[in-house]
C-alpha cells in the first residue's frame, strides 16, 4: 500500500471549495484530499506535447505549486500538439506562455519557472527544491536517463510518459518502492541503429492521451489512492486502440537503483546516449557520416545542375509522405531507410538490392543528395560509400529542401 | 504458432507487418526464425547470438529476463512482444534528424 508522499495540508477558502466542488464531493478526494493537493509540489520537465496537458490539468486540479523546466520558445510547428501555447505566443518563451495560461485557468496556484535546459549540473539543485513528484515530459533519451537517475538519487517518484508516432508508454518509476527506468531500459539504443526519420512524427493527440494519464497518476500518488503504476507499464497503441499492461520488475543489479542513493552519480548523459539532449547542445554524436569528409553543394548548385541538364543525378532521400508536402522537380526519389536496407543487404551478400533500390543510383555519375535539412542525406552518402560508391562523386545538399524553400522557391511549404 | 508483436520502429524491417506468427519451442528459437524470415531485423535485435541489452522481450506481461531468457519455453497460444525504448514525439530515436 502507498504511503502518502507528504503530510502537508493547506486551507481552502470558500471560493476554492466552490472551484473544486466536483472533487470534494467524491469521498476519495474530499476536502482533506483537496487540501493535500493544494499543499503539493509537482515539477514538470518540459512544456511541450506531454507538458501541455499535464500543466493544464494539474493547474486546474489545484496542485498548489507547479514547477516548469524548459528553455525553448514556442514554434509554429508546436501547435499541432502543444495545446497550452497558441498563435499569440509563437516566438515567446514556453515557460511564460505556459505559466500565463495556467494562471488564467487557476490564479490560486504558484508556478515556478526554471528557464534552463536540465543538465547533470543543475538537476540536483532543481529537483531538490522541495518537489513531491517529478513528471517526465521530455522528448529525448539523455534527459530521460538524467531525470530517472536524479529522481532515484533524491528519492522522488518519476511519473514517466513517452510517445512515438501512434504508440505511448506510461509508468511510475519510484525506486523507494519499485523499479526505476533503468531496470527496464538499462541503456538506450545506439543512435543510427534504428532509423529515426522513417518513423518520426507523432499523432498530435497522443501526448494528450499519455499526458493526461501521467497527470492522473500524479494525483493518485499525491492523494494516496488507487493502484499507482509502480512496477507496471501501460502500453498504448492508438491505431489498435489497445492498452496492455506489462510488469516491470526491480533489477537487483540495476546500476542506479541497485546501489546506495548517495553513490548515484549524475553522468554525462549525452555521452552515455551518444546523442544531444537539446537544441543548444554542443554535443556532436560520432555519427558514421561525421567521420567522413563529405563534400557539399548549395541549393543554387542543384538548381543550375537541373536547369543546365548537367550529368548530375539529384536524389531525394526523404520519406514518401514528405514528397507529398514538397518536391524539387527532376529528382530521383529513394528514401534513406531503403538505402540503409540496401546497404545492409549487400553487405550480407544479397546483391538483389543492386537491381531494386540501387538501380536508379548510378555509380559513374555525380550525385547530389538532399533530404529535409541535410542530415539524412549525409547518412545516405555514408551508406553508399560503404558499398562501392565513390565519395568524391557524392555531394550533400546543404540545408536540404528547407534551404531550397528559403533561397529558390519562397512559395514552397516548409515543415 | 506463437505470435510476435512488432513495435512501430521495427516495422520498417518486417514489410510493415505488426504481428508475425513464428514457430519455435523457445523464445530464442522463435526470434531466430523471425530474423531468418526478416534478415534486416537481426542487427536490431541481436549482437551475434546475444539479445541486445536494450531489447525487451515479453511473453504476455512478463519480461523474459526474469524467466529463463531466450531459453524460456513458449506455447502456441503465447503472445510475444518486443517493447521498444522510445523517447519522444519530435525526435524518435535520434534528435539530430528532425530538429
Amino acid at each position: 500500500m502507498m504511503t502518502r508522499l507528504h503530510s502537508r495540508i493547506a486551507d481552502l477558502n470558500n471560493e476554492e471549495v466552490k472551484r473544486y466542488s466536483r472533487h470534494v464531493i467524491m469521498p476519495e478526494v474530499g476536502i482533506e484530499g483537496q487540501r493535500r493537493l493544494k499543499a503539493s509540489n509537482v515539477l514538470l520537465i518540459g512544456t511541450g506535447g506531454l507538458g501541455s496537458p499535464l500543466a493544464l490539468y494539474l493547474a486546474a486540479a489545484g496542485i498548489g505549486r507547479i514547477g516548469l523546466v524548459d528553455y525553448d520558445v514556442v514554434d509554429f510547428t508546436n501547435l499541432q500538439r502543444q495545446v497550452i501555447h497558441g498563435v499569440s505566443t509563437v516566438g515567446a518563451s514556453k515557460l511564460d506562455s505556459a505559466a500565463d495560461r495556467m494562471l488564467d485557468l487557476n490564479p490560486d496556484i504558484d508556478v515556478v519557472k526554471y528557464n534552463e535546459p536540465l543538465t547533470s549540473e543543475n538537476a540536483e539543485r532543481i529537483f531538490g527544491e522541495d518537489w513531491d513528484i517529478v513528471i517526465d515530459g521530455t522528448d529525448n533519451f539523455p534527459t530521460r536517463y538524467l531525470v530517472n537517475d536524479a529522481c532515484v538519487k533524491l528519492g522522488i517518484p518519476n511519473v514517466y510518459g513517452s510517445i512515438f508516432r501512434f504508440e505511448g508508454q506510461l509508468s511510475v518509476f519510484y525506486a523507494e518502492s519499485g523499479p526505476c527506468y533503468r531496470c527496464m531500459f538499462p541503456e538506450p539504443p545506439p543512435p543510427g541503429l534504428v532509423p529515426s526519420c522513417a518513423e518520426g512524427g507523432v499523432l498530435g493527440i497522443l501526448p494528450g492521451t499519455i499526458g493526461t494519464m501521467q497527470a492522473t497518476e500524479a494525483i493518485k500518488l499525491l492523494l494516496g489512492i488507487g493502484e499507482p503504476m509502480i512496477g507496471r507499464m501501460m502500453l498504448y497503441d492508438a491505431l489498435e486502440m489497445s492498452f496492455q499492461t506489462i510488469k516491470v520488475r526491480k533489477d537487483p543489479a540495476c546500476p542506479v537503483c541497485g546501489i546506495d542513493k548517495a553513490d548515484v552519480v549524475l553522468i554525462d548523459y549525452e555521452q552515455f546516449c551518444g546523442m544531444p539532449a537539446h537544441d543548444h547542445s554542443e554535443f556532436s554524436s560520432a555519427d558514421e557520416s561525421e567521420e567522413l569528409d563529405i563534400k557539399t553543394v548549395s541549393v543554387h548548385d542543384v538548381k543550375s545542375a537541373l536547369e543546365n541538364g548537367d550529368d548530375v543525378v539529384v536524389i531525394d532521400v526523404r520519406d514518401p509522405h514528405e514528397w507529398d508536402i514538397s518536391v524539387i522537380d527532376g529528382t530521383v526519389k529513394i528514401p534513406k531507410p531503403d538505402i540503409q536496407l540496401a546497404k545492409n543487404g549487400i553487405q550480407g551478400g544479397r546483391r538483389l538490392w543492386e537491381e531494386t533500390v540501387l538501380k536508379d543510383i548510378p555509380k559513374d555519375k555525380t550525385l547530389y543528395v538532399h533530404c529535409r535539412s541535410g542530415v539524412r542525406s549525409a547518412d545516405s552518402i555514408a551508406y553508399l560509400s560503404e558499398i562501392g560508391y565513390d565519395l568524391d562523386k557524392m555531394f550533400n545538399v546543404e540545408g536540404g529542401i528547407l534551404a531550397w524553400a528559403d533561397e529558390i522557391d519562397p512559395d514552397m511549404p516548409k515543415y | 504458432m506463437a505470435s510476435i508483436r512488432i513495435p512501430t520502429p521495427l516495422r520498417a524491417y518486417t514489410g510493415g507487418a505488426s504481428n508475425i506468427d513464428v514457430v519455435g519451442e523457445t523464445v530464442g528459437e522463435a526470434l531466430m526464425n523471425l530474423v531468418e524470415a526478416h534478415p534486416d531485423l537481426r542487427v536490431h535485435l541481436f549482437n551475434d547470438d546475444e539479445l541486445r541489452s536494450f531489447v525487451n522481450i515479453f511473453i504476455d506481461d512478463e519480461d523474459i529476463r526474469f524467466m529463463q531468457g531466450l531459453d524460456t519455453e513458449i506455447a502456441a497460444s503465447d503472445s510475444l512482444r518486443i517493447i521498444p525504448s522510445i523517447a519522444g514525439g519530435t525526435v524518435g530515436w535520434s534528435l539530430m534528424e528532425w530538429k
